[in-house]
């Protein structure tokens, strides 16, 4: 994937500038080419545990260079992969700017991404984060970062809010919730947001209890013994990936029907593997997500590309993954064509004046606050119909009516 | 009648009954290994999620339900863990153990990582016609996959038990386990006993894999799991004693469940190892081993 | 220490001496790059040398050091986020909280004869029990992570760790040699002399009259304290702590490699070990893009088979072959 012609710092270069070795890690910025291109290092795990994620980005980003190009946007990429490890992200990130990179796009978990940035930072290349939610990220005060994600609490804070939504949407009410979570950084993250935003948010039902599950677990029967002796109406989850199977599994075998299960901001419900494990089973649970928004002119050029180039993915559910790598990449692009320069100052100066209206997914124009932080995204409520992942909410990007409460298992095909 | 309570309380511990039964299957091949050939097998769990990969494949391509699959699948793992033993490992056998450990990380690492590039990163479901079913027998419910699992789990250790009960080669192999200097001097060949035994531990890890996959989803990163439970259950049920592994499978199956119910589920396996300091400091030799010699 | 050097003969006196001046040297030739990977295998270096005391040495195979590594880093970390005290105090109770968990590992593991694998599954339960602990400690931020703030005003505060790539290249250089030094100086010592022959026999050694279990216990206590040192340098290197990143078995498993490889009971052994596998994943890595090779987990297998061809070819590791080749020692150490 790596192309020949790309700019390499030579070892003269290097020498001749480390003269004083001082004066080479004080200005980090070693003269760089002035490349017609943007060249950005996609930093994703797509091997090591968090593969399944990485490589759902990675199908995005490979599409993005002939997308963004029809939008008069040119840039270069680099692909790396940290192998779910920090310490390959860290020294990566390191080689990947060697070698010319200007700009990092990653890293999906929360550690690697700040191992990077602080690599960044010393080197000041912009770091646009596409997927890592972890609060911390935007508060540690790194001056070379943006995030065009949400964080743990505007995930939950919208999760919730839209559950209400759908609750007078629908006109079904719920007598109670459980809340279910992995036990994992993003899981843990979730359980801190929702325990400070549940009271706040003055929902019209109890929340029973929080249950954390091992996400290393074999099965989750247990867990939804525990569930379905509270018998709750409404079971919200943070899954992970392959444990929304296992969660939903269960349930089925125990004879488990809640009203809705629905994910204030998670994956897990909305992976193929949960389709091809679930068949019927996988439809109608919802999740409260930014979506891809289908009336975007963008979002229909980035999906025809991947359906051109994936013949064997879908875009519907990878939408999100790769429509958040696409977005951050073109975050990068965007600030490249307006600052006129890769230099690093310049270059980051641009991107923290990021004013793009059209995106892949749904919201406002993509902007950052003082800290980094994008906060014009909105999740939308899609639910699962036909295997398909379907915004069902708000009405101004729906494309279906929710179906609340979900039929029963028995009898699905 | 039942209440209400207690039927869950019930519920829980046949989940752990049934989920132990397996444990203990996947732990048995490891036993043999390690308590015949002298062998840490680190790549044990990894070989489990291979056969639960060769599972899937078989039941995908030509429909065959792993209950079944399990056979030719254990006899392949049989192959390949003779050759494997005989070309590979065998000049590691008595050497000092970190020695053996790199030898069979190297190879975990490689069985994950292939695995990976074949199937990819993402969950591979065998979706049986019956994943689903379950079985209501009066306050309990039961999966109808746990409840097969299970049995063909107990089918396949009483073959194994047979096997080292009452045929020559599996008592020369118990005769390597208890005396190896013993055993040579009586002329058995302890190369090839040993290549068996191998064998037979892999077709275990074979035939549990098969099982798992009824069960679980096959995912490549699960393999240190699978290795870390293992050791855990040969280690408290005592070393080279398959009634032992069978016991402890059952115990760290219920013990999990029932400490997943009542204090924290993201907790439980906390106490397996809690439960393996236990038995290493008060019962070195393990619930049902021999002293040590 | 001159007695130290008088053992080696005269080239390998040169090499050594070279190896240091080249290290000393680096940052002036290096990329960034090329530093942050030197980091890194020195970290190794500092580490497996830390878990070779203890195995090489002791003969105490220990599958479980990350256990030292996290909390040495989540202690020295939690007291600069919660209470400002730095790592350089901080590193202190550090070491006392890793020492504690070692002294308990090495009384239950001694006291009650748990040895070889035993063992190993003994220091691999404490591990994974403390990282599932962790998991739910909410004080440190449980499996949430715990974050030391990157803050640009403290930038070159040594005395706090905060520092640049270089700062934590030296940092990591001084930590390496120091231990390689330490080990030097305790294999040659009266401790050193125990732990080879419990290694070797142990009812040998206690017929000799050598307090097995005293021994043995120091030989854990110096190995987790070292460790924990190491994981106050991993904390603020990388600013975040995550209990499943730090505690993992994985982790343990990395950390052993090295020493493994380069020969276990050796004072280079670790130095070697690290200076192969961190830049073999690396070239790994350069020489799969290279070719081509757009499939994930590829660096991997090829990273396992060349374990698997070193192991085979040299099971003792590859400083004693290699240092026997090209005649650098005259008497094993």
């Amino acid at each position: 994937m790596r192309s020949d012609n790309h700019f390499r710092p030579s070892r003269r270069h290097v020498l001749g500038g480390a003269a004083a070795a001082g004066a080479m890690l004080a200005a980090p910025a070693v003269v760089r080419a002035q490349a017609k291109a943007l060249k950005v290092a996609v930093v994703l795990p797509r091997s090591g545990l968090f593969a399944a994620a990485g490589q759902s980005c990675y199908r995005g980003a490979v599409v993005t260079p002939k997308v963004l190009a029809d939008l008069g946007y040119s840039v270069e990429l680099v692909h790396v992969d940290f192998e779910s490890n920090v310490d390959v992200a860290r020294t990566q990130t390191e080689r990947a700017i060697a070698e010319g990179a200007q700009c990092v796009v990653g890293a999906f978990e929360s550690g690697a991404t700040l191992a990077m940035a602080q690599v960044c930072e010393q080197r000041q290349v912009p770091l646009i984060i596409n997927i890592a939610s972890v609060p911390q990220l935007t508060e540690q005060g790194y001056k070379y970062l943006v995030r065009n994600f949400l964080t743990n609490a505007q995930l939950v804070g919208n999760g919730l809010r839209l559950v209400k939504d759908l609750m007078a949407a629908t006109s079904v009410p719920f007598k109670n919730a459980v809340f279910v979570h992995a036990n994992d950084t993003f899981g843990t993250a979730q359980r801190a947001a929702m325990d400070r935003l549940f009271p706040a948010a003055e929902m019209p039902f109890p929340l029973l209890e929080s249950i954390a599950y091992d996400p290393k677990a074999q099965d989750l029967a247990v867990e939804v013994t525990k569930i379905r002796a509270l018998a709750p109406e409404l079971v919200l989850v943070t899954t992970r990936s392959s444990d929304a199977i296992k969660l939903v599994r269960d349930m089925v075998r125990q004879r488990f029907e809640p009203k809705a299960i629905i994910s204030p901001g998670s994956p897990g419900l909305y992976d193929e593997e949960f389709y091809q494990a679930l068949g019927p089973l996988a439809d109608f649970h919802l999740y409260n997500l930014p979506w891809a928004n289908a009336k975007s002119p963008v979002t229909q050029a980035l999906a025809a590309a991947y359906k051109t180039a994936h013949p064997t993915n879908r875009f519907e559910v990878d939408c999100f993954n790769a429509g958040f790598t696409f977005e951050a990449i073109m975050v990068g692009a965007d600030a490249f064509k307006r600052a006129g320069t890769a230099d690093g100052p310049t270059l980051m100066a641009a991107v923290k004046t990021t004013n793009i209206a059209e995106h892949v997914l749904t919201g406002g124009p993509i902007k950052f606050d003082e800290k980094g932080q994008n906060n014009n995204i909105q999740a939308a409520v899609v639910q699962n119909r036909n295997r398909t992942p379907t915004v069902v909410l708000p009405p101004d990007v729906a494309v279906a009516a929710p179906v609340l409460p979900m039929p029963p298992w028995q009898g699905r095909s | 009648m039942f209440t209400p309570m207690l039927s869950i309380w019930l519920n829980v511990v046949v989940q752990g009954v049934l989920t132990g039964l397996l444990y203990g299957l996947m732990a048995l091949g490891l036993s043999a290994i390690f308590g015949v050939v002298r062998l840490v097998n680190f790549a044990h769990g990894e070989f489990a999620v291979v056969a639960m990969y060769a599972a899937f494949v078989l039941f995908r391509a030509f429909g065959l339900d792993p209950l079944i699959a399990m056979v030719p699948i254990a006899a392949v793992f049989f192959v390949v863990g003779f050759a494997l033993q005989r070309m590979l490992i065998n000049s590691f056998v008595g050497r000092p153990d970190h020695e053996q450990f790199i030898l069979l990380v190297g190879l975990a690492i490689v069985l994950v990582n292939a695995v990976l590039i074949v199937f990819g990163p993402d969950a591979q479901p065998a979706n049986l016609p019956y994943a689903f079913d379950s079985y209501e027998v009066g306050p309990l419910i039961i999966d109808k996959v746990r409840v097969f699992a299970a049995v063909a789990a107990l089918a396949v250790c009483a073959v194994l038990f047979g096997f080292f009960r009452f045929t020559s080669t599996g008592t020369a192999i118990r005769a390597c386990a208890d005396n190896l200097i013993g055993a040579a001097v009586v002329g058995l060949d302890v190369r090839r006993l040993y290549a068996v035994t191998f064998g037979i531990g892999l077709a275990c890890v074979g035939a549990a894999g098969s099982l798992m996959v009824t069960i679980a989803d096959a995912v490549p990163s699960l393999g240190p799991a699978y290795t870390l439970l293992a050791f855990t259950i040969v280690i408290i049920g005592g070393l080279g004693s398959m009634a032992g592994a069978l016991v402890a499978g059952l115990l760290i199956g219920v013990s999990e469940a029932l400490a997943g119910f009542l204090i924290a589920p993201s907790m439980k396996s906390m106490f397996s190892f809690a439960l393996l300091v236990a038995v290493l400091v008060l019962r070195p030799q393990g619930l049902l081993g021999k002293k040590p010699a | 220490m001159i007695s130290l050097w008088g053992d080696m003969n005269r080239r390998g006196q040169v090499v050594v001496a070279l190896a240091l001046l080249l290290l000393l040297v680096a940052p002036l030739g290096a990329t960034r790059y090329v530093l942050s990977v030197l980091t890194l295998i020195l970290y190794f270096v500092y580490v497996g040398q830390a878990w070779n005391l203890m195995m090489g040495y002791a003969g105490q195979l220990s599958l479980g050091h990350a256990l030292y590594v996290g909390l040495g880093g989540y202690v020295s970390a939690a007291l600069w986020v919660h209470f400002g005290i730095g790592p350089w105090l901080g590193v202190f109770p550090a070491v006392a909280v890793a020492a504690a968990f070692g002294a308990a590992i090495g009384w239950l593991g001694f006291r009650f004869g748990i040895e070889g694998v035993y063992f190993a599954l003994l220091t691999i339960a404490f591990a994974e029990f403390t990282r599932i602990g962790f998991d739910h400690i909410g004080f440190v931020g449980g499996a949430g992570g715990l974050f030391i703030p990157y803050e640009e005003q403290r930038l070159g505060q040594w005395w706090n760790l905060r520092g640049s790539q270089l700062f934590f290249y030296y940092l990591a250089f001084a930590l390496a040699a120091a231990a390689v030094l330490l080990t030097a100086l305790l294999a040659r010592s009266r401790l050193g002399y125990q732990w080879i022959a419990i290694r070797e026999d142990e009812t040998a050694a206690r017929a000799l009259g050598i307090d097995v279990f005293r021994a043995k216990l120091k030989a854990v206590l110096i190995s987790s304290s070292m460790t924990a040192i190491g994981g106050v340098f991993y904390a603020f290197y990388y600013n975040s702590l995550f209990p499943a990143q730090l505690f993992d078995m994985g982790r343990s498993i990395e950390l052993i490699l090295g020493p493994i490889v380069g020969g276990t009971g050796t004072v280079f052994g670790p130095v070697v070990g690290a200076f192969i596998l961190t830049p073999l994943g690396e070239i790994l890595i350069s020489v799969t893009e290279h070719l081509g090779i757009n499939a994930p987990g590829a660096k991997a297998v090829f990273f396992g088979l060349t374990l698997m061809t070193i192991i085979y070819l040299v099971p003792t590791g590859v400083w004693p072959w290699l240092s026997r080749k090209l005649g650098l020692a005259r008497r094993r150490p």
